[in-house]
């Protein structure tokens, strides 16, 4: 028989391709749906008003989560604090299809992440580097996406971590055996992960791309840099026409190595969100959580 | 033999991975230009349908395909490449596909069943459909508790597994040789 981390890491391939849109009503959702996305991610607040509220962020009310799972077909994610297991039994509790142990949210835990491997639903963690990538998957993560800088609308940070993480992922594979144990040692993961890396020039697990996605152009960008997918979560929603955009990067994210297709989704877009970039933020949510 | 996949979304490198295993070359369709390459056959992958739906008619893509398969391309189509078919998107087989039949991710299973014509094989389900009602000229291949998981008509082949996601390549052995008949 199969176990449960075999059917969770094949739910993570079917997504790929595909692009996880952030939704805070069922009407988003709807919304989301309906332009093509492959799932969304229900939460009370996007990242980019998370930001301005500041403030302790926590998993959003199960009601609210429950409207969207109502409202559409496609799998239906949300975000649990970091080490906080309690709000990721709760969300195995309401049946949602992924969950995200997320640094967008407030640490509930600056040592431990949740032992993923306890539970029945899968789990996507953020990762800046291909250590982090494999620690989280050792903890039971079935999915990886780039932490990126939520909510800011600058896709900087996500290009250095998947280009970290790729970097890391061609040195494991020219590497000799003997030197994979002290790869190992150094990336504070088992042999046996590093050894899969080495073998198939891959992670275990599929890998996405999130954080300051705004654009067709940064979708397809971060697709070429090696993503399998896109999350989108405040480009869409607090952009002047959210309905245009989101069949605009689900398009750029199919045909992301063909810029003809790509100037064409590009056209009159309307305003894209309002970023922040790197250097003008207080607060990096991509530290919390190694 | 040269067989197209369907690549909006989904897990359409898996498939390409099994053809290659049996020596059969494929190539990928994103759009028109990929479409109208010489092909003598398709597979719809796995993946969101209402995904695969929006692309497939944003890229004009419904038609040409749709009526490809009407006039006899031999056709594949795994778990939302089944839903692809039914009567309510494509339209190509007479069978109705009931969608997230068995719920939610928790509801995903593995398990191992009769294949008319193959015998026992691993079957994979991810948040799968299965087949409510087949019409005139379909074939049941396979069920599972009592639920139609695989049938053909014509030269469609539709599972609502996942046979690209085990090691076991029967399934697309099954469908190179449903070319060559």
């Amino acid at each position: 028989m199969e176990d449960r981390t075999t059917l969770n890491r094949n739910l993570a391939q079917m997504l790929k391709g595909g692009v996880i849109m952030d939704v805070t009503t069922p009407e988003q959702a709807r919304i989301a749906e309906a332009a093509g996305a492959c799932a969304v991610m229900a939460l009370e607040r996007i990242p980019a008003d998370i930001r301005a509220a500041g403030g302790v962020s926590r998993m959003s009310d199960p009601k609210m989560i429950k409207g969207i799972q109502e409202a559409v077909s496609i799998p239906v994610m949300a975000k649990c604090r970091i080490g906080h297991f309690v709000e990721a039994q709760i969300l195995e509790a309401i049946e949602i299809d992924y969950i995200d142990e997320s640094e967008v949210l407030s640490p509930a835990d600056d040592v431990y992440h949740i032992d993923k491997r306890k539970f029945n639903v899968p789990f996507v963690c953020g990762a800046k580097d291909l250590g982090e990538a494999l620690r989280r998957i050792n903890e039971g993560a079935t999915m990886i996406r780039t932490k990126g800088e939520p909510g800011t609308g600058d896709v900087i940070q996500a290009v250095r971590h998947m280009r970290m993480m790729q970097s890391e992922i061609r040195r494991l594979v020219s590497m000799s055996e003997d030197e994979l144990y002290e790869a190992a040692k150094q990336l504070r993961v088992p042999y046996e992960l590093v050894q899969y890396v080495h073998e198939n020039g891959k992670l275990p697990v599929v890998n996405f791309a999130a954080g300051g996605v705004a654009t067709p152009a940064d979708a397809a960008l971060m697709m070429q840099l090696g993503a399998e997918g896109v999350f989108v979560g405040s480009g869409i929603f607090k952009s002047g026409d959210p309905v245009k955009r989101a069949q605009a990067i689900v398009k750029a994210v199919t045909n992301y190595q063909n810029p003809k297709i790509i100037a064409e989704l590009s056209e009159d877009l309307g305003e894209a969100m309002v970023g922040i970039n790197e250097g003008e933020i207080q607060l990096l949510m991509a530290e919390r959580g190694k | 033999m040269k067989i197209a996949i369907l690549a909006l979304q989904g897990a359409f490198a898996e498939h390409q991975q099994m053809l290659q295993k049996l020596g059969v070359e494929s190539f990928l369709i994103r759009n028109l230009d990929d479409w109208n390459q010489e092909k003598d056959g398709l597979i719809i992958p796995g993946g969101e349908s209402t995904a695969m739906m929006r692309i497939i008619k944003d890229e004009e893509l419904f038609e040409p395909v749709s009526q490809a398969i009407k006039n006899g391309l031999p056709t594949f189509g795994t778990c939302a490449g089944l839903i692809m078919l039914d009567d309510t998107h494509l339209n190509t087989m007479n069978i109705e596909a009931k969608r997230n039949a068995y719920g939610r991710q928790l509801g995903s299973f593995y398990t191992e069943d009769e294949f008319e014509g193959i015998g026992t094989i691993p079957m994979t389900f991810i948040r799968a459909p299965y087949i409510n009602k087949v019409g005139e000229g379909v074939k049941v291949l396979s069920t599972v508790d009592g639920h139609i998981v695989a049938a053909r008509q014509g030269k469609q082949l539709v599972t609502s597994f996942h046979p690209e996601l085990n090691e076991d390549t029967r399934v697309h052995d099954y469908f190179v040789k449903m070319i060559a008949e």
